[in-house]
């Protein structure tokens, strides 16, 4: 355990150095700043619209900040050769696939607090009202979901040499699944055989990611969801994560490294 | 006691196209490395080195033959508990300072707290890297760069060293502070397995050579043995045992 959070310790510290996630964040403040800046006709309900746009654009940055930062942590050990002293030391690739992830899920969670303490500021700033285990609820959801989006996109960056390419096919399989996910099901419905088995099989295979998408939750106020069923979305993402991280390291175990 | 053991190492590539016929790095290789010994690991480039180092770090599964650390197995992680090793070229996280890295290093090694802080100023100061321990690597020039790597690789305080081309690149100043840190570590006992194109360094540092050429091993031998046999210095021999040609 000692080498997988000194791996993930690294992993934080770069993106602490890099200036990806300042970007996004001060991207996330002018642009919330500027919605939040218009007042409508007087109109009360504008507050919901500027939580929905800063939700919306926090959404964007974390799944952004997640999959580039992880999409770039194996090609990089392999084309900056860091990979060869680090894998010369006592670390096994599960280590080492284990340290990338978990320093990635760190991060990406420590960047998500910070976006959540501004929506929290944004949000009470406008309705003198600051409903703390909400938004414990929507943003454990959300780094839940971004743990699959992780490990995901570590077995893509096995599998695609390119972080490039590896980061687009994670954004649209990401933003696919997001936007269409819990629609294949009524899709199927429609088609003929074998192409309704098929769909039907894609959607029961997926990991279902707009289930954690609670956002609805924070922007209507809504009550807060039964903690059993925080804890069966948990094992969920846990299940859909061990099986990414699992087919990563059967392809990495035994891959020669020259 | 055998530090190193190498039996019937083959090393084959496939190449992903299909057709492509398989790559032979390295053939039936056999090599044994005693404690205490600074070895060196010779051949002209495409011999099979870098590939039978790849295997020693567990880099690439040997295709046949086994390879041994201490009596472990290669393929065991555990077998890289008490080496250290130093790659051609630095290639270290460059957002790092030379202590973080060191630090990091330590604690992969899992090196106990109270013991670190004291390694890494040990080793810093062998290196003369302790004035700029706390600069970001990618500051430094390449002599600096190479030090760390040095640094790196003796954080465990290892029983074996490996060392890729450790002086290549280096001004003559480098090369020589290279030079001494292998003379000391032999000095304490260490068993020092490097490759080297710098043959006159070799001459001078090494006890024990082997030469390998077209993946196989050509000779091996005392360094004094071999002059003595040869009658001439080690370039000579190594360009007669790869049967090249040698200068007018």
């Amino acid at each position: 355990m000692n080498t997988i959070w000194a791996l993930a310790k690294i992993v934080v510290l770069e993106m602490v150095r890099r200036k990806d996630f300042y970007v996004l964040f001060i991207l996330t403040v002018l642009l919330t700043g500027t919605a939040g800046s218009v007042n409508l006709f007087n109109d009360n309900s504008i507050v919901r619209y500027l939580k929905e746009i800063c939700l919306l654009l926090i959404w964007a940055a974390s799944l952004v900040i997640a999959i580039t930062c992880t999409a770039r942590q194996i090609p990089a050990e392999r084309e900056q050769r860091t990979i060869f002293p680090l894998l010369a030391k006592p670390v096994t690739r599960a280590q080492f696939l284990l340290g990338k992830f978990l320093g990635c899920w760190v991060a990406t969670g420590m960047a998500l607090l910070v976006f959540y303490v501004f929506f929290g500021i944004v949000s009470a700033s406008r309705e003198q009202h600051w409903p703390v285990l909400n938004y414990l609820q929507a943003g454990l959801l959300h780094w839940l979901m971004l743990a699959i989006v992780i490990a995901l996109t570590l077995l893509g960056s096995i599998v695609f040499a390119a972080p490039s390419s590896n980061g687009t096919i994670c954004f649209v399989c990401t933003a696919g699944i997001l936007l269409l996910g819990r629609h294949l099901n009524k899709v199927a419905l429609g088609l003929t055989e074998p192409l309704q088995s098929l769909l039907y099989g894609v959607y029961f295979a997926i990991p279902h990611l707009e289930l954690f998408d609670v956002r609805d939750l924070i922007t209507h106020n809504w009550d807060l969801i039964p903690w059993g069923m925080m804890v069966l979305a948990t094992l969920y993402a846990a299940a859909y994560t061990a099986f990414f991280l699992t087919a990563a390291w059967l392809i990495f175990r035994r891959r020669p490294l020259n | 006691m055998e530090t190193l053991t190498i039996d019937n190492l083959r090393v084959e590539y496939r190449s992903r196209a299909v057709g492509e016929p398989v790559k032979t790095a390295v053939k039936g290789l056999n090599l044994r490395v005693a404690q205490g010994e600074v070895f060196g690991f010779l051949g002209p480039n495409g011999a099979g080195k870098t590939s039978t180092m790849n295997v020693l770090l567990g880099f690439v599964p040997p295709t046949s033959g086994t390879a041994r650390l201490f009596g472990v197995d290669v393929r065991e992680p555990i077998a890289r508990q008490r080496i250290g090793y130093l790659p051609e070229q630095t290639y270290y996280y460059k957002f790092l300072t030379a202590e973080e890295l060191l630090r990091f290093y330590a604690e992969i090694f899992q090196i106990p707290k109270a013991e670190r802080s004291q390694r890494i100023d040990a080793v810093l100061k062998l290196v003369e890297l302790d004035h700029a321990r706390t600069r970001q690597i990618k500051t430094y020039s390449k002599g600096m760069q190479q030090r760390a790597g040095l640094a790196q690789s003796l954080i465990n305080n290892p029983d074996l060293l490996i060392l890729d081309e450790p002086t290549s690149g280096l001004d003559p100043i480098g090369r020589m502070k290279v030079r001494e840190i292998i003379q000391r570590l032999k000095s304490e006992g260490k068993t020092v397995f490097f490759s080297s194109h710098e043959l006159g360094e070799v001459e001078t540092v090494c006890d024990r050579i082997a030469i390998l050429h077209q993946g196989e091993l050509k000779t091996e031998g005392r360094v004094s043995d071999l002059l003595r046999e040869h009658g001439t210095n080690l370039e000579q021999i190594f360009l007669k045992i790869i049967g090249h040609p040698p200068p007018p």
